[in-house]
């Protein structure tokens, strides 16, 4: 079959299921809607229906974005836009059914939004709540309406054109293409990819690589799990794309094993693209043989470093190699080799899709086109977004986000993951795209973005990240592997108040040294959060250091808990958490906290509705 | 145990690109990497046995003793970390009475943190085998990880 027959037949069924009679039921259970609660919801539907005749199509879905509304159904009845409703847990589902698909209330109360532009039922458009609007979804675009088991609806979707358009133009071409949107790299440094493309299209060898990174191993983001539970076609066309323009055979998806349900979909969505002649050999008729094969990652976060990712595909320790050469000259067995994120593979997708033009409508002048991020911490609307480069981080905070959780102070965002920085409240106007946050100390990375609130400590955050990072460094080279230690340890005694006054330059002095001397990315940018939170949060350290106290009320070292008895009403809540039995008491009658049995949890502080727990 | 061993090497053909794979499957298959199981990789890829061990100590998924039942994996990535993260693993391990890399003696429970599970939008959250666990208070603990009362099936 042609591929237009194919398309022709996949947009038939599509069409279809939008117009149909019966209703249509979409149940968001990626990962983080499974965790909420969703395969539950997903039963009652199931179960629930039939004996009340109604003829529904249930569709899995990947996630919209929503987090802190999971888990989330849309129901849309024949003739009407579909409802998207948050928060479903199994009792709200049966309410579902029973008042909007039995009888036709829509039950306002529950629902985010209607999928359309009109208003239904006294409920708004989706897109135009605060969460929504002002993103623009165009990688995400599919993620949440589409089924990523589903080949053909990601073909009536536009799917698979960019690589029919790609055969067409030829490598020169799709490279050019490329050059044109101004797409770099979007999983940490930025590189601008059509030129790694470039280098390794005009390097001369009988065998190249393909690899996805799909290790995403920032802790604090899932930008690419989403995606590839979503939406994994997305993925393979833009492989398919970038292994014709490289001139590769074989691509590799490099995933982390973490990630069961991005696994099983990968590999559904490479059985069916081989079945309709999308994938495999003579591609499409063209002449074009491409194989894709799925490694599992067994967690080591310096294997998003290129060098060290190839190491481990090959079948050794995962430690990086200095370059050059360059993988794009002599990589996966000394062959010439590309390694992309997997949101650079899905915005190639587009770019063949709708052209440069299209792509580079949203952006600043040197960062073009969209961007996904990972909101989550201490902030209001924890999710997944997708918004255009150059948008202010108080934008995307305070609009996107709704705020700071509690409706508290906010302190600081940190981006990039271990390898990028925090930005104060001074700087959040600080436009969001690969320079300006270069310029700020940190970097753009993959797209982690953790909010923190006025009780986060910024000391014992920079150690959190030390700490990572020394765990992860793998020993190589001797700045990163002994350097990031002697960051920690400094760390680690200022924290437990035993900081010297010259720590903080010695901390700097160090740092820099690390960023100087290490051979890899890791080590090189290990450093960024210590110096970060030097730069905008001395005072902090100075606290610490000089005065022995932690404000954000993290380092237990420098806390004492006490009960005040006037406020104490004796409700025994505190005495009942206590691990170590040291608060003790009759009911209805003020409390006592014995301080060499507290162990400073901060459990009873948590637990007190009397704010008679005081922590200082 | 050579049985089901001889099943994962037999579908293999012994280059060295398949030794991560392969110490993926046996784990999958015992739970962890038994020591002859390591020996005879080692054969099979035809690399000494230093090498076969220095490939998987390198990486955190792989261990080298048997885990309990439940497989419970705490979050650490920077969600988490912010929101409340290091409480809920102390209180795990209070209940549990064991700490991070250990197992329970009934055999019950493995505790092992996990540098992220990604599912950070619904932080803190925890992974008991395979299955996420999410927005994870210190009271959910003891329900989600109820332990086995002593005496109540000792007839």
């Amino acid at each position: 079959m042609s591929f237009d027959d194919t398309r022709r037949q996949a947009r038939q069924q599509w069409h279809k299921l939008q117009n149909n009679q019966q209703p249509v039921i979409l149940i968001g259970t990626a990962t983080c809607g499974r965790s909420a609660g969703a395969l539950d919801v997903l039963e009652v539907f199931r179960k629930e229906l039939p004996p009340r005749n109604i003829d529904a199509h249930i569709v899995e879905v990947g996630c919209i974005g929503l987090c802190s509304a999971e888990p989330l159904v849309c129901i849309k009845k024949s003739g009407q836009p579909g409802i998207c409703y948050g928060n479903v847990n199994p009792a709200r589902a049966g309410e579902l059914i029973e008042n909007y698909l039995v009888k036709n209330d829509g039950r306002a109360e529950y629902a985010l939004g209607v999928l359309g532009e009109e208003n239904v039922d006294g409920i708004g458009p989706l897109l135009e709540t605060t969460f929504f609007k002002h993103q623009v979804r165009r990688t995400l675009g599919k993620c949440g309406t589409i089924d990523p088991t589903n080949i053909n609806h990601y073909l009536a979707h536009n799917g698979y054109s960019g690589l029919k358009n790609a055969l067409e133009f030829g490598p020169e071409n799709i490279i050019e293409e490329i050059k044109k949107s101004g797409l770099r790299g979007r999983g940490g440094a930025g590189f601008p990819t059509w030129r790694k493309w470039l280098f390794c299209k005009e390097t001369p060898a009988d065998k190249k690589y393909l690899v996805c990174n799909a290790d995403e191993g920032d802790p604090g983001a899932f930008m690419n799990r989403s995606l590839l539970e979503g939406d994994p076609h997305a993925l393979l066309e833009g492989m398919l794309i970038a292994g014709f323009a490289i001139g590769a055979q074989v691509g590799y998806i490099y995933c982390r094993a973490e990630y069961p349900l991005a696994l099983e979909r990968l590999r559904t969505a490479i059985g069916q693209a081989t079945r309709c002649g999308l994938l495999g050999n003579n591609i499409l008729n063209s002449g074009f043989d491409f194989h894709i094969k799925i490694k599992e990652g067994a967690g080591a976060f310096v294997c998003g470093e290129e060098t060290a990712l190839i190491a481990s595909i090959e079948g050794g320790r995962g430690m990086p190699r200095p370059r050059p050469p360059f993988p794009a000259c002599s990589g996966l067995w000394g062959q010439p080799t590309i390694i992309n994120n997997v949101e650079t593979l899905a915005c190639v997708s587009l770019i063949l899709q709708n052209g440069a033009p299209w792509f580079a409508q949203y952006g600043s002048e040197n960062s073009k086109g969209t961007k996904t991020f990972a909101l989550v911490g201490q902030v209001k609307n924890t999710g997944l977004v997708e918004v255009p480069l150059g948008i202010t981080l108080k934008k995307m905070i305070f609009d996107i986000g709704g705020g700071v959780l509690g409706d508290k102070r906010f302190k600081a965002v940190q981006t990039g993951g271990p390898s990028g920085g925090c930005i104060p409240s001074e700087l959040l106007d600080t436009p969001v795209d690969y320079d300006s946050l270069n310029e700020a100390g940190t970097i753009m990375g993959s797209g982690g973005m953790v909010v923190m609130d006025e009780n986060t400590c910024m000391v014992d955050f920079a150690r959190y990240f030390l700490d990572f990072a020394q765990k992860e460094s793998c020993g190589k080279c001797v700045p990163c592997r002994l350097g990031t230690k002697q960051l920690l340890d400094i760390l680690e005694d200022i924290t437990r108040g035993k900081g010297k006054p010259e720590d903080i330059d010695l901390l700097v002095d160090l740092g820099e040294a690390i960023k100087t001397g290490s051979l890899c990315g890791l080590g090189q940018t290990a450093p960024n959060p210590v110096l970060t939170t030097i730069r905008y949060f001395r005072q902090e350290y100075l606290s610490h250091i000089q005065d022995h106290k932690c404000t954000g009320g993290a380092c237990k070292a420098l806390l004492t808990y006490s009960i005040d008895p006037d406020a104490c009403t004796g409700c025994t809540a505190c005495a009942k958490v206590c691990p170590s039995k040291a608060i003790s008491g009759e009911r209805k009658k003020a409390h006592v906290l014995e301080q060499d049995k507290c162990v400073k949890c901060g459990l009873c502080y948590q637990e007190c509705k009397f704010a008679a727990v005081q922590r200082t | 145990m050579q049985e089901r061993l001889n099943s994962i090497l037999s579908s293999c053909e012994g280059k060295k690109e398949e030794l991560i794979p392969i110490l993926q499957q046996v784990q999958n298959e015992f739970g962890y990497l038994p020591k002859q199981a390591m020996l005879e990789i080692a054969q099979f890829i035809g690399v000494p046995e230093s090498y076969v061990y220095g490939v998987a100590t390198f990486y955190t998924q792989f261990r080298f003793t048997p885990i309990g039942k439940k497989h419970v994996m705490v979050c650490r990535g920077t969600a988490c970390y912010v929101r409340g993260a290091p409480r809920i693993q102390e209180a795990i391990e209070n209940h549990l009475g064991i700490k991070e890399n250990q197992t329970t003696e009934d055999m019950e429970y493995s505790l092992e943190t996990v540098a992220c599970i990604g599912a950070c939008g619904l932080s803190p959250c925890i992974m008991i085998n395979k299955k996420v666990e999410a927005n994870i208070t210190p009271r959910k603990i003891k329900k989600l990880l109820p332990k086995k009362e002593p005496g109540i099936n000792e007839f």
